[in-house]
C-alpha cells in the first residue's frame, strides 16, 4: 500500500495526470459504439437501397401496341361448334376441344408478323424471325385465346396490347452494353433498330407491370412471367398456418401457463418449447418430407404439407410469446375474478385472455410474417417444383412467394430475371412491411384502450 | 359441394343441441326454490358436445374408408373378362370413364354395354353410402343428443364436465409441441440409420472427401459422404459471421443502453431490428448480386484473389443478418444488471466506460456467452444465404476466400425434389440433419441453461 504513504496533493496530481488518458479511452469507446450503429444502420440503407435500385426498373415493361388483323386468308378455320340439343357435357367437350386444337395447329406467328410489319416504316428489312423476337414469345397464345373466346374477330383488325419480349425489355432499359458487337447480343441489328424505331413513334411504351401480378411462371415467355401462382400457393399456407397455429399455440400456452401442475414433465415441455424455437428451419423441412410427405403420402409440393410444416415452425413462437403475455397480467385480476366465484376456466377465458389478446395478436403476426419468409423447409418438400397454374385449393401443386425469388434468382436470362427477382423481393418485403405495421398499429390502438 | 352439405347440417345439428340444453336447464330452474348446479350455457355446451363428438367420429371413419370402398365397389362393376384384359393404365381410365358416366358429366366414343349399367351403379352407390353416412352421423349425433338432454337435471356439475372436455382439448394442444420434437428425433434417427446400413458411421463422420455420386447404376459405388469438409465449411461461415455479428452487435447494444438518449433509442433500435425481420432468402440474394461482386472487385484492385461466391462473402452477409440478434439479447442482458452495481462504480470515479468495461461487461459476462451461443447455433442452422452465396465447393481447405459448402447446402442438394428415399443419395440428408440438429441442440441447451441462470442471479 505505498498510496498511502502519498500527500492527498500527490495523489490528487496522480489522478489529474491519468484523466486525459482516460478520457481519451472515454471517448474512443464511445466512436467506436456510434461507429457500429452506424455499420448497423448502414448496412440496413444499403440494403434496401440495393434492392429498390435493381427491383423498381422491373416494375414497368414495355408493351408493344399492335393492329393485328385476324385475316381469313392466314386462319383457315371451320366454324366453332354450337351445342346440340341432347349433346352430353362429353361429346360437347370433345368437340370443342377439336376445335380448338385446330385453332391451335393455326401458326398465329404469321398474324403477330404481319402486325409488326405493318407497324415497321415501309421498306424496312427484316427477317420473319428476327422481327419476331421483338414480342414476347407467348403472344402467339394471347392472340389465340382472343380468337377463341370470339370466334368473330375472324377477318377484323384490332389493336392489342402484347409484352415485348424480354430482351427488347433489356434493350430499351439498357440492361445491355448497347456497344457490345453482333455477336454477344440476343437480338439481331435490324431487330435492335427496329426497336429502336418502335420506341421513338410510340408503338413501343413502358407501362406498370400488371403482368407480374396477374400472370404465373414462366419459362419460355420470360417477360410474362408473374407472380400470381406463388401469391396464391403463399396465401394457402398462410392461411393453414392461422387456422392451425394460433388455436394450438394459444391453447397450448394457456394449458402450460395456468393449468399444468408444475412438475418435471412441464419443465421438459417448457425446455422443449424453447428448443424448438431455436431448431434450424431446415430440419422441419426434413420432418416434413419424412412424415407429412413419405408416412403420411401428403400430395408432394402443395401448401398444405408446406402449411403443416411452417404452423410446426410457427407454434414455438407463439407459444413464448402468448406465455409471456399470460405471465404479465397482474395477479389481482386473477384473484378478483376467483374472489367472485368464477372458476379456474372462467377466469382464463373470461378475464385474463381478453386482456392478452393485443399481445397475442402482434405475436400472431410476426410469426405469420416470420412463416411467410421461410424458404428452406419448403426447398425439401418439393415446393420448388416450376408451376404454372393457381393453386386453387391447398393440395394443387404451387410455388411460394420466397421460392419463386429462389427460382427466378437462378433463372440464366441473368439480365432480365435480376430486376425481375429484385421486383419479387419488394413485394415479399412490402407484404411483411405492411404485416408488421398492421400489428404496431394494432397493439397501440388496443393497448390504449385495454 | 358435399362437404358443405355435411358441414352446415352439422352446425344445424349443434345449435339445435345447445338450443335443447339451454332450455331444458332454463325450464329446471324457473319452478319456485330449485338451484340448478350449472348455467344454462353449459348445459348447453355440454349438450352440444355429446352431439359433436359422435358425429364428426363417424365423419371420420366415413372419410378414411371410402375412397377405398369406392375404388373396391367401382372395380367390381368391370365384367371378369375385362377386367382381366386391362392393364393398370387401362384400369384408370376404365375407372375414369365410370366416373365420368356416374356424374352425369358423360362419355365421348362408344358405350360398352356393361359401362352404362356400371355407371348408374356407382352413382346410386355413392348417393346411397353418402346418405347412409349422413344418416349415420345424423343419429348418433342425436343419440348423443337425447342421452345428454335426458341427463339434465338440478345437480348435474354441466360446467365441471364442460371444463374438463376444456382442459382435454388444452393438453391435446401442448402435445403437439412435444410430438413435434419427437417426430423430428424419431424421422432423423430412423432415416440415418438407414443411411448408416449403407455406408460406415465412421466413414461419414471422419471422411474428407465428399463426393456423392448420383447415378443409381452402380449398386456397390454410391460415393464418398465425409462430413469434415462440410462441417470445416460451416465453422468457417459461422466463425466469420460472429467476427462481424458480434462486435457490431454488443456495441449497438452497449451504446443504445449507456448513452443514447431515449428519443435516439426509440428510432435507432427498431430500425436495427428490421434486419432480423428480412426474410433469409433475401440476405442470400444480396450477397449472390451485390456482397459477392463488390468483395471480388475490391479484391482485385488490392490484388488478392476472392471468389464471388465465397466463405467471406456468405459468413459477412450472415454477420449483418445476426447482428440485431446479439444486440436485441445483449441489451435485455444489460437491462438486468442492477442499477446499484453501475452507481457503485460511478461513485468511486469511473468513467463510463471504464464502468461499463470492468463493472457492467464481467456481470453481464455469462447472459453475453448465452447470446453468443444461441447466435452460434442459428448461424450453424442458416440454409438460405449458404446456398446462394457460399459457392458450393464441398473440398476441405481454409482459405475464406474460396468458395466452400456447408451442412445445410448439402442437405438441400442431396434432398430437393427427391423423395423416395431409397439410396444413400437422399438418405445422406438425414444423417446431415441429424449432426446439425445435435450440434444446434447441444448449443441451445447450454445456452438457455446460462441465460436462465444468469437471470435467476439478479432476480
Amino acid at each position: 500500500m505505498t498510496d498511502t504513504t502519498l500527500s492527498a496533493a500527490e495523489r490528487r496530481k496522480l489522478v489529474r495526470d491519468g484523466l486525459a488518458r482516460r478520457h481519451l479511452n472515454e471517448r474512443l469507446f464511445r466512436t467506436f459504439g456510434i461507429v457500429a450503429i452506424c455499420l448497423a444502420l448502414g448496412f440496413v440503407a444499403l440494403l434496401f437501397t440495393d434492392v429498390l435500385r435493381k427491383g423498381i426498373p422491373a416494375f414497368t415493361q414495355s408493351n408493344l401496341h399492335l393492329e393485328v388483323t385476324f385475316d381469313p386468308e392466314l386462319l383457315k378455320i371451320d366454324a366453332a361448334p354450337v351445342r346440340a340439343a341432347g349433346q352430353s357435357d362429353a361429346d360437347f367437350r370433345s368437340a370443342r376441344l377439336g376445335w380448338e386444337r385446330q385453332v391451335a395447329m393455326l401458326n398465329w406467328n404469321t398474324i403477330i408478323e404481319a402486325g409488326l410489319r405493318d407497324a415497321a416504316p415501309a421498306g424496312f428489312e427484316i427477317e420473319s424471325r428476327q422481327l419476331l423476337t421483338i414480342s414476347e414469345s407467348d403472344a402467339r397464345h394471347r392472340i389465340r385465346q382472343l380468337f377463341v373466346n370470339d370466334p368473330d374477330l375472324l377477318g377484323q383488325t384490332i389493336s392489342v396490347d402484347l409484352l415485348a419480349s424480354a430482351n427488347t425489355d433489356n434493350w430499351i432499359k439498357g440492361n445491355i452494353n448497347r456497344d457490345l458487337g453482333d455477336a454477344q447480343q440476343q437480338l439481331s441489328a435490324p431487330a435492335r433498330a427496329l426497336i429502336d424505331i418502335f420506341e421513338q413513334d410510340g408503338t413501343i411504351t413502358q407501362g406498370f407491370a400488371w403482368s407480374l401480378f396477374t400472370n404465373v411462371d414462366s419459362r419460355s415467355a420470360p417477360a410474362s412471367a408473374g407472380l400470381l401462382g406463388a401469391l396464391m400457393g403463399t396465401f394457402w399456407m398462410m392461411l393453414i398456418v392461422i387456422v392451425l397455429a394460433v388455436p394450438i399455440g394459444v391453447g397450448s400456452a394457456i394449458y402450460l401457463e395456468e393449468f399444468a401442475p408444475k412438475s418435471r414433465l412441464t419443465d421438459l415441455i417448457e425446455v422443449n418449447i424453447n428448443n424448438l424455437a431455436a431448431v434450424p428451419s431446415i430440419v422441419f423441412g426434413l420432418l416434413g418430407a419424412a412424415v407429412f410427405i413419405n408416412w403420411f403420402r401428403l400430395p408432394l409440393s402443395a401448401p398444405l404439407a408446406g402449411g403443416l410444416v411452417l404452423t410446426l415452425m410457427t407454434l414455438p413462437t407463439i407459444i413464448i410469446a402468448t406465455r409471456a403475455a399470460l405471465k404479465g397480467v397482474s395477479p389481482a385480476l386473477r384473484q378478483a375474478a376467483l374472489g367472485m366465484g368464477a372458476s379456474r376456466t372462467q377466469m382464463v377465458f373470461h378475464h385474463v385472455l381478453p386482456v392478452t389478446f393485443p399481445s397475442i395478436l402482434t405475436a400472431t403476426i410476426i410469426g405469420v410474417a416470420q412463416a411467410m419468409g421461410e424458404t428452406a423447409p419448403l426447398l425439401l418438400i418439393g415446393m420448388n417444383a416450376f408451376v404454372a397454374s393457381v393453386p386453387g385449393t391447398p393440395i394443387e401443386q404451387a410455388t411460394a412467394l420466397p421460392v419463386q425469388i429462389y427460382l427466378w434468382q437462378g433463372n440464366e436470362n441473368r439480365n432480365f430475371f435480376e430486376a425481375r427477382t429484385s421486383a419479387a423481393i419488394l413485394v415479399l418485403l412490402g407484404f411483411m412491411i405492411t404485416l408488421n405495421a398492421i400489428a404496431i398499429f394494432l397493439r397501440s390502438r388496443l393497448e390504449k384502450r385495454a | 359441394m358435399s362437404t358443405f352439405i355435411v358441414a352446415g347440417l352439422l352446425l344445424v345439428l349443434l345449435g339445435l343441441a345447445y338450443q335443447l340444453g339451454w332450455s331444458k336447464s332454463r325450464a329446471l330452474s324457473t319452478p319456485q326454490g330449485v338451484r340448478v348446479h350449472s348455467r344454462g350455457q353449459y348445459h348447453g355446451a355440454l349438450v352440444a358436445l355429446w352431439t359433436l363428438v359422435p358425429a364428426v367420429l363417424v365423419l371420420g371413419v366415413w372419410a378414411f374408408f371410402s375412397p377405398g370402398v369406392t375404388h373396391w365397389y367401382t372395380v367390381s362393376q368391370i365384367p371378369a373378362d375385362v377386367l382381366a384384359s386391362l392393364d393398370q393404365v387401362g384400369l384408370n381410365q376404365q375407372m375414369q370413364r365410370i366416373r365420368d358416366l356416374a356424374s352425369g358429366f358423360g362419355v365421348t366414343g362408344e358405350l360398352r354395354t356393361f359401362e352404362e349399367a356400371a355407371g348408374q351403379n356407382l352413382a346410386r352407390f355413392q348417393l346411397l353410402s353418402f346418405l347412409i353416412m349422413l344418416a349415420a352421423a345424423a343419429g348418433l349425433g342425436v343419440l348423443g343428443l337425447t342421452f345428454a338432454r335426458r341427463r339434465i337435471n338440478p345437480r348435474l356439475r354441466a360446467r365441471n364436465e364442460v371444463e374438463r372436455a376444456i382442459s382435454w382439448g388444452l393438453i391435446a394442444c401442448s402435445a403437439v409441441a412435444i410430438l413435434t420434437t419427437m417426430g423430428i428425433v424419431a424421422s432423423l434417427v430412423t432415416e440415418a440409420f438407414r443411411f448408416f446400413t449403407y455406408i460406415n458411421p465412421l466413414d461419414f463422420f471422419f471422411g474428407t472427401v465428399w463426393a456423392p455420386k448420383f447415378s443409381s447404376t452402380g449398386a456397390g459405388d454410391a460415393g464418398q459422404y465425409g462430413l469434415l469438409p462440410l462441417l470445416t465449411g460451416t465453422l468457417m461461415i459461422s466463425a466469420i459471421a460472429m467476427l462481424v455479428a458480434v462486435p457490431v452487435g454488443l456495441m449497438t447494444a452497449i451504446y443504445l443502453n449507456q448513452y443514447a438518449h431515449a428519443n435516439l433509442r426509440k428510432v435507432v433500435k427498431p430500425i436495427i431490428e428490421i434486419l432480423a425481420g428480412i426474410p433469409t432468402i433475401v440476405y442470400g440474394f444480396f450477397a449472390l448480386v451485390t456482397v459477392g461482386p463488390f468483395l471480388r472487385d475490391f479484391g482485385n484492385t488490392i490484388g488478392l484473389s476472392i471468389s464471388a461466391t465465397s466463405a467471406l462473402t456468405a459468413g459477412l452477409v450472415m454477420g449483418v443478418m445476426i447482428i440485431p440478434f446479439i444486440s436485441s439479447l445483449s441489451d435485455d442482458i444489460l437491462n438486468q444488471v442492477p442499477r446499484t452495481l453501475r452507481d457503485g462504480a460511478y461513485g468511486l470515479g469511473a468513467t463510463q466506460s471504464e464502468t461499463i468495461r470492468n463493472v457492467l461487461l464481467p456481470a453481464a459476462l455469462p447472459g453475453i456467452v448465452g447470446a453468443f451461443l444461441l447466435a452460434v447455433s442459428r448461424a450453424i442452422g442458416e440454409t438460405m444465404i449458404v446456398v446462394l452465396a457460399a459457392g458450393n465447393a464441398p473440398i476441405l481447405r481454409g482459405n475464406p476466400l474460396e468458395p466452400v459448402s456447408t451442412i445445410t447446402v448439402s442437405i438441400v442438394n442431396q434432398l430437393t425434389g427427391d423423395t423416395d428415399f431409397t439410396g444413400p443419395q437422399s438418405l445422406v440428408a438425414f444423417a446431415l440433419g441429424l449432426t446439425l440438429f445435435i450440434m444446434t441442440l447441444c448449443l441451445n441447451i447450454v445456452a438457455l441453461y446460462i441465460v436462465r441462470r444468469f437471470r435467476e442471479q439478479y432476480e
